[in-house]
């Protein structure tokens, strides 16, 4: 049809040349725009996975290429106490924290939803500690945590409630220092969890709380069985992210503690920095990284099922 | 609250008294009894979350031997404020550089994260190529690959490549982290944009590259924003890479440098240390002010999709 004067300035009429198919065809076209972010993800996320998983089945070493030693890793790590540890306080880590943060963070999303003066200067302020590096952040509760000059410990003086000869030694002890990154984690990650599920709750329709009212619904049941039923799809998405960062986690543990005191605090994402490039083990290192692996994936898919809800609750196919 | 989430079908006992969630029936509310159930909660929570910079900013200013001295005075303020840290920090080491660094490598990191994200998105939402659902799941799935399981890999590529201890280790990581979430974020604003101008263009003869440059790209401005500003900052957040793919001193970024080059057991080290902490979160904070709406689009924005 119109295309023949298109096709005059570039090629013989007819046949469209291979240089045009290229240029229209859909699926070249397509190929060739998704072609700098399959690059990157390709080189750098794709490939460094599968080498990782290779890696985690040899004894390689920084600076050698390792053989392959079948499940050897492993078999070593099961019985190494330290990874036991520290894949059961990455596992406490997570669950408190995530539970805490969902909680706190819910409450402060409900707090904020109200009618309040100031209420967008009051959610960007909430949302400070989010976007203050982690590990700047971190440094501050060392300092605030630090054995002898703690400005807590200086509080709990001050109201009477501990002795001044006796300091609380925060992060020497080490049930205490998993405490405090505990602490450290959840502090860090309410804003985040309160925003996002604000932005669910103003989704809401006030209308629906005022219907539910006239019925005599009680604020407790507004909450139960209109506000959470609305809010579970989010929640899902937002607690798999959560989940997700949070156990693999590096950064807080790394500034405040670095894993100590006596390894109390490793998540298994320390642990393998230590092992795999500070110790140069990179094929256990390796394998504690992909240990974690069976984990995310359960987090994955729980973010899946998640998002499959959203699509009936909708009632409509949402591409 | 979280019990919720296992409650059983029994009927709720409406103990706990909840919030107003509603504009129209907030005249309910009490002023007092507002004043408890919302804005002493509400109070509480804000001093928690914003005490540690309240501190970090008077342990910046507090002259040494104030430091040490917690049960003279009242820790909680400082009587002589001193900018010495600040000077020490700005004159007198290598943080300008690592300044430099950390902006240079975020910039760039974005700004090559932002372009493979807009061909991406639009090729993901536009042009629909075969398959094109298949690789936004896969999309969704490389953002839910942390960093922590990839670093020991990658440092070995990062050897190989021969970009070890350089700029560019990171420069070309970092996007790893950003394409997902940038593609992400700007597939679900490029869906807002109507098909009908498109098809204006398609039939006045633009060709897919000058619908994309001409049409899409300045509507979905807002979008850009908001994922420029959360690249960024993850950037300048970004920890684990920056540790393992950079040793020397004058290569650092703020994070990486504040914790190991500041780091040496000495007391006195504190209100540098502070001071580097609250002027490397300064850029990051002066950008969300003024951008506030665009990041906490970019963030709900992420999640909802």
């Amino acid at each position: 049809m119109a295309d023949a004067a298109i096709a005059r300035t570039t090629a013989a009429p007819g046949e469209p040349s291979t240089w045009e198919r290229l240029k229209v065809n859909r699926n070249w076209l397509g190929l060739w725009f998704m072609l700098p972010a399959m690059a990157f993800l390709v080189l750098f996320l794709v490939y460094p996975l599968g080498k990782g998983l290779w890696m985690s089945f040899t004894d390689a070493r920084i600076g050698r290429e390792g053989r392959f030693v079948g499940l050897e890793n492993f078999e070593w790590l099961i019985e190494d106490r330290d990874f036991v540890r520290a894949l059961i306080f990455t596992i406490v880590f997570t669950f408190v924290a995530s539970v805490v943060k969902f909680a706190i963070g819910l409450y402060l999303a409900l707090l904020l939803n109200n009618n309040l003066p100031f209420k967008a200067f009051i959610r960007s302020v909430v949302l400070i500690p989010f976007i203050v590096p982690t590990v700047l952040s971190a440094v501050a509760f060392w300092w605030i945590f630090d054995t002898q000059f703690s400005v807590i410990t200086w509080g709990l003086v001050k109201l009477g409630l501990l002795d001044r000869g006796s300091p609380i030694n925060w992060m020497g002890d080490p049930f205490m220092a998993q405490c405090v990154v505990i602490f450290a984690n959840i502090w860090r990650g309410i804003p985040f969890i309160a925003i996002t599920l604000l932005a669910g709750l103003q989704t809401v329709s006030p209308s629906l709380y005022e219907a539910a009212t006239l019925d005599g619904a009680t604020k407790w049941q507004n909450f139960r069985y209109v506000t959470y039923p609305l809010l579970t799809p989010i929640i899902a998405v937002v607690m798999t992210f959560s989940v997700l960062f949070t156990f693999t986690d590096f950064q807080l543990i790394w500034a405040m503690t670095r894993g100590g005191p006596v390894n109390a605090t490793h998540l298994m994402a320390t642990l393998s920095y230590q092992r795999g490039i500070l110790g140069g083990n990179l094929g256990e290192g390796a394998a504690i990284a992909i240990s974690m692996v069976p984990f995310l994936l359960a987090a994955i898919l729980f973010s899946w099922f998640g998002l499959q809800r959203r699509k009936w609750q909708q009632g409509e196919n949402n591409d | 609250m979280t019990a919720t989430t296992s409650a059983p079908k029994a009927m709720p006992t409406p103990s706990v008294a909840k919030d107003d969630h509603s504009e129209g029936m907030s005249y309910l509310e009490s002023l007092p009894r507002k004043t408890v159930t919302v804005y002493i909660p509400l109070a509480i929570i804000m001093v928690v979350l914003l005490f540690p910079f309240y501190w970090m900013f008077i342990t910046a200013i507090k002259p040494d031997q104030d430091l040490l001295d917690l049960h003279g005075g009242n820790p909680l303020w400082v009587g002589e404020p001193t900018f010495r840290h600040f000077y020490k920090l700005l004159f007198e080491s290598n943080y300008p550089t690592w300044l430099w660094n950390t902006m240079f490598v975020a910039v760039c990191a974005t700004f090559l994260s932002i372009v493979a994200s807009v061909l991406a998105a639009y090729a993901i939402t536009r042009i629909r190529f075969k398959g094109a659902q298949t690789v936004g799941g896969l999309i969704f799935l490389a953002y839910l690959v942390p960093p922590s399981i990839l670093f020991i890999p990658l440092s070995t590529i990062i050897h190989v490549y021969g970009l070890f201890d350089t700029p560019f280790a990171l420069i070309l990581t970092y996007p790893t982290i950003l394409i997902p979430f940038c593609t992400w974020l700007l597939m679900g604003y490029f869906k807002t944009i109507p098909y009908e101008l498109e098809e204006c263009a398609l039939i006045d003869g633009a060709s897919r590259w000058q619908i994309m440059v001409k049409i899409i790209i300045p509507l979905a401005v807002p979008g850009l924003i908001s994922a420029f500003i959360f690249a960024f900052t993850l950037c300048w957040n970004e920890f684990i890479y920056a540790l393992t793919f950079i040793s020397s001193n004058p290569n650092k970024t703020v994070p990486t440098a504040i914790v190991s080059e500041f780091v040496d057991g000495d007391v006195f080290r504190w209100g540098s240390l502070m001071a580097g902490a609250l002027v490397g979160s300064l850029p990051l904070v002066i950008l969300y002010a003024f951008f506030v709406e665009h990041y906490v689009s970019a963030m709900t924005g992420a999640v909802k999709e």
